[in-house]
């Protein structure tokens, strides 16, 4: 019987601001800006919208679109580097906002971007192994970047929940890889409010080298060739580093562009490449095949293979897509924004 | 607020859980446990709220309580669910939006916090539908 995701759910916070606006701010070149991230506006949270309110939301259209009550669901991991509380967990939030308590394991992951997708793996072997029939498994986050610092253009906020189970698979889950080392390229210490980033650690060290080799490992594991795949998806920090890691694996950009949403939403850290995902779920078709390497800072990388089953078509337009979800947003100017950020201090 | 009363009122605020009396089909939220109108013959279900509705009347507040101030001008409401019952609630929208009679749909949002290092609230606002 083949195991992989029964339903997705996303939320996008409706605010926005543009790489101009933060770019006027602090003296930049936003062409400049534009040019080099590859991302044009970021999503913003509102005043009383953090990683659980969207944990929830996207949790809450998840169940919305497969018709599963929260008590079917037997675990439930949130993937975050901005969890509300140092100590209490989102899950527990979710569980109780998606009546899926008391009966169910849950706890919350941090590993910078790949939170969400080590939480898929942890569902995957819950499920592989029956301790549970559906398991939950979310990445949300509302990231912060230190104002004036390059992260500003591109922390964004966002989230999305994928069930896996062994009955009604939309996508069946064909193997996984990752590859972990000890690396510095950016991290956040306990308390503080701002994330650091290891300056030159950033680019081969992190991103390339652990993405890099995370895809060609399940490539070779799963004896594929890039070309096999009808889609992929990269963890998207900015617009320039998943459409390289893509060319330099053999990933035409055709396949990478349905998937590629950091464009208009930013880099929603642990919700990046799960919601790049749902969008090519929101169009793919019975028989297509994913790829997706998701990338975590400190650091690492989880890849997956997908195959899309007929059961797809059920269920694509009983939640909204992610188009959907960045279509008709509110723009926000610095000031506004940074008091929905909170970057105000009183 | 304080702790123990939002603890005891998680299913209400998280998930509009109230009551239905199944000899009179009349709803309750807050939940009652005892049917009004039947008294010792109401038969009293639990009853999850679809989360729909239409706005009944509303205000904004511009000068707020303290745990509040960051989020001023914000709009509050009476909102009356599709099933009947009314609860005031916070409209999540600019002040010029709002309207009587305008469909709204719940949403989950951080009601409010008990300072930085204290527990934060959670619960249902609505939305324009």
């Amino acid at each position: 019987m083949s195991i992989g995701i029964t339903t997705y759910g996303v939320y996008i916070p409706r605010y926005r601001i543009r790489v101009e606006e933060i770019a006027r701010v602090w003296g930049d070149d936003p062409n400049d800006i534009k040019k080099g991230l590859g991302v044009f506006e970021k999503s913003v949270p509102d005043r009383d919208e953090d990683t659980a309110t969207i944990a929830v939301e996207a949790a809450r259209s998840a169940l919305q679109r497969s018709g599963l009550a929260g008590v079917d669901i037997g675990a439930i991991y949130v993937g975050s580097e901005s969890h509300p509380y140092a100590v209490k967990p989102t899950a527990t939030i979710v569980a109780e906002a998606i009546r899926a308590t008391p009966e169910l394991m849950a706890a919350d992951y941090e590993f910078a971007c790949k939170a969400g997708t080590a939480a898929l793996q942890t569902c995957l072997g819950l499920v592989a192994a029956d301790y549970i029939k559906y398991g939950m498994a979310i990445g949300a986050d509302t990231a912060q970047g230190a104002p004036a610092d390059a992260l500003e253009y591109t922390a964004a906020a966002g989230g999305a929940a994928y069930v896996v189970g062994k009955s009604h698979v939309i996508a069946e889950i064909e193997d996984t890889y990752s590859f972990t080392t000890d690396t510095f390229d950016f991290w956040r210490r306990q308390g503080q409010q701002y994330p650091k980033h290891g300056g030159r650690f950033t680019g081969e060290p992190g991103y390339f080298k652990h993405v890099l080799a995370g895809a060609r490992g399940l490539l070779h594991k799963t004896r594929s060739k890039p070309e096999d795949f009808d889609f992929a998806v990269f963890h998207q920090p900015n617009g320039k580093f998943p459409r390289k890691v893509a060319s330099t694996l053999g990933f035409s950009q055709q396949q990478v562009k349905q998937g590629l949403v950091v464009e208009k939403l930013g880099n929603a850290y642990s919700g990046s490449s799960l919601i790049g995902l749902a969008s090519v779920l929101d169009v793919a078709e019975p028989g297509s095949r994913i790829f997706m390497t998701s990338f975590g800072s400190g650091a690492g990388s989880d890849s997956f293979t997908f195959r899309v089953t007929e059961e797809i078509g059920k269920i694509q337009d009983k939640a909204p897509s992610v188009a959907e979800l960045l279509a008709a947003p509110i723009y926000l100017d610095y000031a506004i924004y940074a008091k929905h950020k909170n970057k105000i201090v009183l | 607020m304080n702790v123990p009363r939002f603890c005891r009122e998680i299913p209400s605020r998280y998930n509009l859980i109230g009551t239905k009396c199944e000899n009179c089909d009349t709803y309750y939220f807050p939940p009652r446990r005892v049917c009004i109108t039947c008294r010792r013959k109401g038969v009293i279900r639990e009853y999850q709220f679809e989360g729909s509705g239409k706005v009944v009347t509303h205000t904004t507040i511009y000068s707020a309580p303290e745990n509040f101030s960051k989020m001023t001008p914000y709009v509050l409401a009476i909102v009356e669910l599709d099933e009947g019952p009314k609860l005031t609630a916070q409209i999540v929208c600019d002040p010029s939006e709002v309207k009587i009679g305008m469909r709204v749909k719940s949403v989950f949002r951080k009601l409010g916090e008990e300072g930085p290092d204290g527990v934060i609230y959670y619960g249902t606002k609505f939305i324009p539908a």
